[in-house]
C-alpha cells in the first residue's frame, strides 16, 4: 500500500466537484490515513475554475499539492485537465472527463476552444484515462451522479478496495440517492477496464 | 459535446448530501473509539467555541470566515446572529462579554477594519467573559480586495494573537483563547486563513466546560472610556501586555521542535506545514501565539541553529520583531511577502537545488466567475453597459462581476459602501460637468452594511449622484446569508424586513423609484431619467436572486431560440449569460442553414441553464428568443 499520495480535483463551479473530493477523503479515513482537503469558495463558485487538493499519508501536513506532485488528477472537464499541467510528474494519472464547458470567452466567440487539447498530456507520456462521465450518469439513470462516476474511474489507482466507497456512499448520501451513485461508482469503475 | 453542455445546469450535487451535522456523526463510526471527526477549520472553531462555553456569537459575513457563524448556531444552548456590518457584530460580542458571558466576533480580514474603532478601546476595557474577535485573512485574494496582514492590528490594538495551523489547532485553540482573555481580562484575536478557514482534517471532539453565569454589574472605572478612567487603562494595558509576555513563554502553543541540520526555522500558521513538509528533520519554532513574541524562546532556539529562517506569509511581521531584539535571519530576503505560501515555495527559497524541474503552463482560455443565468443584476448593468458615459461606482458583492466582459460596466470599486460616497466625492470635483455622469451601485447588504451613511451625506450635502441598491433580498456573494432586508434571521426565522423606500425617503431622498431589472427595457428608461435628474435619487432595482430555495423550486419559463431567426445580431450574446453561447460559421454554413452569405454565426440558449428571467428575450429585435410554453 502506497504511505501517502495527493489528489487534485478540477473542474468547473457546479459539477459537483466538492462532492467527489469529499467522497474520496472518507475512503481514505476509513482506510486509515491522515487526510488533508483545501478547497476555495466564493469567487470560485460562480462557473469559474474550481479545485480541491486531497493530501492523504501517516501524517500530513500541507493541505495543498506542490506543483510537479499530484498523483492522480481527477478533471472534470477537459480544459480543467490541461490547465492543471504544471502539477503532474511523469507519473501522474490523469482521469478526465471528456465533455467541454465553454469558458466565457469561448461562448461569446472572442476565443476558440483548443482542439485536440488532451495530446498535450499524452505528448508527455502522462497516463490520460479520458471517460464520459456523463453517459454513464445518463444511463445509470441521474445526470447529478457525474461526480460520483468520476470517483469511480479514479478508485482505480488507490488502494482503497471498492466496497469502503460503498460503505462511504451509504454513510454520506441521503437516501433515495444510495442505490445510483453505488451504480455510478461501479460503471465509472469498469469504464477504465473497459478502454 | 454540446447537450452535455447543455445539462451542466443540472448537475449541482450538494443537495443530496446528508447535512454536515449527521455526517459528522457517520465519520464517528469511521474512527469508532477515538471521537474524531472531519471538519473544515471553520466547522472546527464553532465546535471549539461552543466547547469553550461561548454563548453569544455575532459577525458580518465574509469569505473565508462566513462558515463559523453558522455552524456555531447549529449549537444547543447557544445565540448566533448575522449582525449589519463587522463593527455592530464586534459591539455585540463586548456587550456579551460585559455580562460575563463568553462571546465571539467573527468576520473576514477587511471587517476588521471597520471594527478597529471598537477593537482599539474594547483593549482597554478588557472584558468579563473571555471575548474571541476572529479574523480570516485571505493571502492570494481568492475572495477579497486586498492582501492585508492582520496580525499587524495585534501589534496596534495591543492585544493578544493566536493563529492555528490546522482545523484540529482551530478547534483547541478557541479554548486556549477563552482562558487567555479571561485570565490576562482582554480579548484575544484570533488569526486564521484561507488554508485554515477551508481546508478539512481530521479534529477530536471533547465536552462543552461549564458555561459561566450572566449579570449586570456596573463597574464604571473599567467599562467607561472617558480620558480619567481611560488614563488609568492605558496603564493596565501594557501590565497585561508584559505578563502576556511572560506565559507566551512557557504557552504549551509555542514549543520548539528538535531536529538536526544547521538550518532553524521559526513558523507559524499554515506556513508551519510548508516548513514541516518541505524540511521534515529541522528543528521548528512553531508559534501559536504570534503577539506578544516569546522572546526568550526566540533567542534559545536562535542560539541553536546556524542559520534562523522565518517563514511567513504576507509581512514580515515577525521577522521585523524578531530582528528588532537584535537576531539575525532570513525571511522577506528569500521568502515572498505577496500571495500565499506553499512547501514547494519554502524549498525553492531555501534550497533551490533541491526543485525538481515542472511542466510548464499552456497558455489557455480563462474561466473567471460570471454572474448566474437568470441573474437579476445582469438587466441593470445591461442597462449601464449601454450608457458609456456615465462613470459607474461600484461596491462589492455578486454584481462585481459586471465589472466583466461583455457588460464591463463598472468603472471604480474600493471597500464596501464607497459606491455612494465615491461617486458624491467625483460629483463635488466635476462640478458641473458630471451632470447625468454619475451613477453608483450596490447591493442590498452592502447598502445595509455601510452605504446608509454615505446615501445620508449625499442628501445632506447636496450632491445629485443616483444610487442604485440592487436589492435581491439576500447575501449572495458569500453564499446566501440573510440579511435586514430578507424578512428573515440567521436560523432562517421570521424578522423585520427593511423597506428601503421608507429608508431613503427618510434620509431626505425625494425620488425613489422602483423597478424590476429582468423587464431590461423599463430599466433602461428609468437608469436614464434618474441619472439625469439634478437632485439626488435612488434606484431599487428589485428581484430575488434566482439561488435562493424558494426561487430554485418556482416553476419558471424556459427561453429557447428560434434559430431561423436569428440574424447574428449579437445582442443576447452581449449580455453574458452563461446560458447563451455564440456559434461561429462560414459562408458555405450560414448559406446552408438559411442565412444571409455575411452572417458571422447564430447565437443559442443552452435550455436546461436557462432560469427563465427573459432578459434576452427582451432585447433581441428579431423574435429568435421565444418562452417554451408548456413549462
Ligand atoms: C468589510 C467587508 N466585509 C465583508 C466583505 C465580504 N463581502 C463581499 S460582498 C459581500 C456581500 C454582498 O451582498 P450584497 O451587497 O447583498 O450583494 P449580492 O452579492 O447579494 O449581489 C460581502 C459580505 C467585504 N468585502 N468587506
Amino acid at each position: 500500500m502506497k504511505q501517502s499520495g495527493n489528489i487534485l480535483f478540477s473542474g468547473v463551479g457546479g459539477q459537483g466537484i466538492l462532492l467527489a473530493s469529499e467522497l474520496t477523503a472518507y475512503a481514505q479515513l476509513a482506510a486509515g490515513y491522515d487526510v488533508k482537503k483545501s478547497e476555495v469558495h466564493g469567487m470560485a463558485q460562480r462557473g469559474g475554475s474550481v479545485e480541491a487538493h486531497l493530501r492523504y499519508g501517516e501524517r500530513v501536513y500541507s493541505p495543498l499539492i506542490d506543483p510537479g506532485c499530484a498523483d492522480i488528477l481527477v478533471a472534470f472537464e477537459i480544459l480543467e485537465a490541461v490547465r492543471y499541467l504544471p502539477y503532474l510528474h511523469k507519473d501522474s494519472a490523469v482521469v478526465v472527463n471528456t465533455q467541454k464547458i465553454l469558458p466565457p470567452a469561448v461562448a461569446l466567440g472572442k476565443m476558440t476552444y483548443p482542439a485536440d487539447i488532451l495530446s498535450e498530456l499524452t505528448s508527455r507520456n502522462i497516463n490520460v484515462v479520458a471517460i464520459d462521465a456523463f453517459a454513464i450518469a445518463e444511463q445509470v439513470g441521474e445526470l447529478k451522479t457525474v461526480n460520483v462516476a468520476m470517483v469511480g474511474a479514479m478508485s482505480n489507482f488507490l488502494a482503497v478496495d471498492p466496497a469502503v466507497f460503498d460503505s462511504v456512499i451509504d454513510n454520506t448520501i441521503k437516501e433515495p440517492f444510495r442505490e445510483v451513485n453505488k451504480k455510478a461508482f461501479e460503471a465509472g469503475r469498469a469504464a477504465v477496464y473497459a478502454k | 459535446m454540446e447537450t452535455q453542455v447543455a445539462r451542466l445546469g443540472l448537475m449541482l450535487s450538494s443537495g443530496t448530501l446528508l447535512p454536515a451535522k449527521e455526517r459528522a456523526k457517520e465519520v464517528e463510526v469511521v474512527f469508532e473509539s477515538e471521537k474524531k471527526l472531519w471538519l473544515s477549520g471553520n466547522e472546527a472553531i464553532a465546535l471549539g467555541a461552543w466547547e469553550a462555553g461561548i454563548t453569544v456569537a455575532s459577525g458580518y459575513p465574509g469569505t473565508p470566515s462566513t462558515e463559523i457563524m453558522g455552524n456555531f448556531n447549529t449549537y444547543d444552548g447557544v445565540y448566533a446572529e448575522w449582525a449589519p456590518n463587522e463593527k455592530v457584530g464586534l459591539e455585540v460580542a463586548i456587550g456579551a462579554s460585559f455580562t460575563g458571558a463568553r462571546a465571539l466576533a467573527t468576520m473576514k480580514h477587511v471587517g476588521l477594519n471597520v471594527a478597529a474603532d471598537p477593537l482599539f478601546t474594547s483593549a482597554y476595557t478588557g472584558v468579563r467573559g473571555g471575548l474571541v474577535i476572529l479574523t480570516a485573512d485571505d493571502p492570494e485574494m481568492h475572495s477579497s480586495q486586498n492582501e492585508q496582514d492582520n496580525r499587524n492590528y495585534a501589534f496596534a490594538a495591543k492585544m493578544p494573537m493566536l493563529e492555528p495551523s490546522d482545523p484540529a489547532e482551530a478547534k483547541s485553540m478557541i479554548g486556549r483563547a477563552i482562558a487567555l482573555s479571561e485570565e490576562l481580562d482582554t480579548p484575544v484575536l484570533f488569526r486564521i486563513t484561507t488554508r485554515i478557514a477551508h481546508v478539512k482534517g481530521v479534529v477530536e471532539k471533547g465536552e462543552q466546560v461549564e458555561v459561566p453565569q450572566t449579570s449586570i454589574e456596573k463597574v464604571p472605572a473599567k467599562l467607561v472610556m472617558l480620558p480619567g478612567n481611560a488614563r488609568v487603562r492605558r496603564k493596565y494595558v501594557e501590565e497585561r501586555m508584559a505578563k502576556a509576555r511572560e506565559i507566551a513563554e512557557t504557552l504549551p502553543e509555542n514549543h520548539i521542535e528538535p531536529g538536526t541540520g544547521k538550518r532553524g526555522f521559526i513558523a507559524a500558521g499554515t506556513s508551519y506545514n510548508y516548513v514541516k513538509e518541505a524540511f521534515p528533520e529541522a528543528p521548528v519554532l512553531k508559534l501559536g501565539m504570534v503577539w506578544p513574541l516569546p522572546e526568550k524562546m526566540i533567542r534559545e532556539f536562535a542560539d541553536t541553529v546556524e542559520e534562523l529562517i522565518i517563514v511567513e506569509e504576507l509581512d514580515p511581521f515577525l521577522e521585523n520583531h524578531i530582528k528588532a531584539m537584535g537576531i539575525d535571519c532570513h525571511g522577506q530576503d528569500i521568502i515572498p511577502t505577496q500571495g500565499e505560501l506553499n512547501s514547494f515555495i519554502v524549498k525553492k527559497a531555501v534550497a533551490p537545488e533541491s526543485i525538481p524541474e515542472l511542466f510548464e503552463p499552456l497558455e489557455l482560455p480563462m474561466r473567471p466567475p460570471n454572474m448566474c443565468a437568470g441573474c437579476p443584476h445582469r438587466g441593470l448593468f445591461y442597462g449601464l453597459s449601454k450608457m458609456k458615459n456615465v462613470f459607474v461606482s461600484g461596491d462589492i458583492g455578486c454584481y462585481t462581476l459586471g465589472f466583466l466582459p461583455p457588460l464591463s460596466a463598472m468603472d471604480a470599486c474600493v471597500c464596501m459602501g464607497a459606491s455612494i460616497t465615491m461617486a458624491h466625492g467625483m460629483a463635488k470635483a466635476l462640478g458641473k460637468e458630471s451632470e447625468g455622469r454619475l451613477v453608483s451601485v450596490l447591493g442590498d447588504s452592502t447598502f445595509l452594511h455601510s452605504g446608509i451613511t454615505g446615501l445620508l451625506n449625499t442628501v445632506y450635502n447636496s450632491s445629485y449622484a443616483t444610487t442604485i441598491i440592487l436589492d435581491n433580498r439576500i447575501t449572495a456573494m458569500t453564499g446566501h446569508q440573510n440579511n435586514p432586508a430578507s424578512g428573515k434571521s440567521i436560523s432562517g426565522e421570521p424578522a423585520n424586513q427593511i423597506d428601503f423606500e421608507q429608508l431613503c425617503t427618510a434620509l431626505g431622498v425625494k425620488r425613489v423609484v422602483v423597478v424590476n431589472p429582468n423587464d431590461v427595457n423599463a430599466t433602461r428608461k428609468v437608469l436614464k431619467e434618474e441619472i439625469e435628474s439634478p437632485e439626488p435619487s435612488v434606484i431599487i432595482s428589485r428581484a430575488p436572486c434566482i439561488l435562493l430555495p424558494e426561487e430554485i423550486k418556482r416553476k419558471k419559463p424556459v427561453y429557447y431560440t428560434r434559430l431561423d431567426n436569428c440574424t447574428g445580431c449579437t445582442a443576447c450574446v452581449q449580455m453574458g449569460c452563461p446560458a447563451i453561447s455564440w456559434h461561429p460559421i462560414t459562408p458555405a454554413e450560414a448559406v446552408e442553414k438559411g442565412y444571409r452569405e455575411k452572417q458571422k454565426g447564430y447565437a443559442e440558449i443552452t435550455e436546461v441553464q436557462c432560469n427563465g428571467c427573459g432578459q434576452c428575450a427582451a432585447v433581441c429585435k428579431f423574435e429568435a428568443i421565444t418562452k417554451r410554453e408548456e413549462n
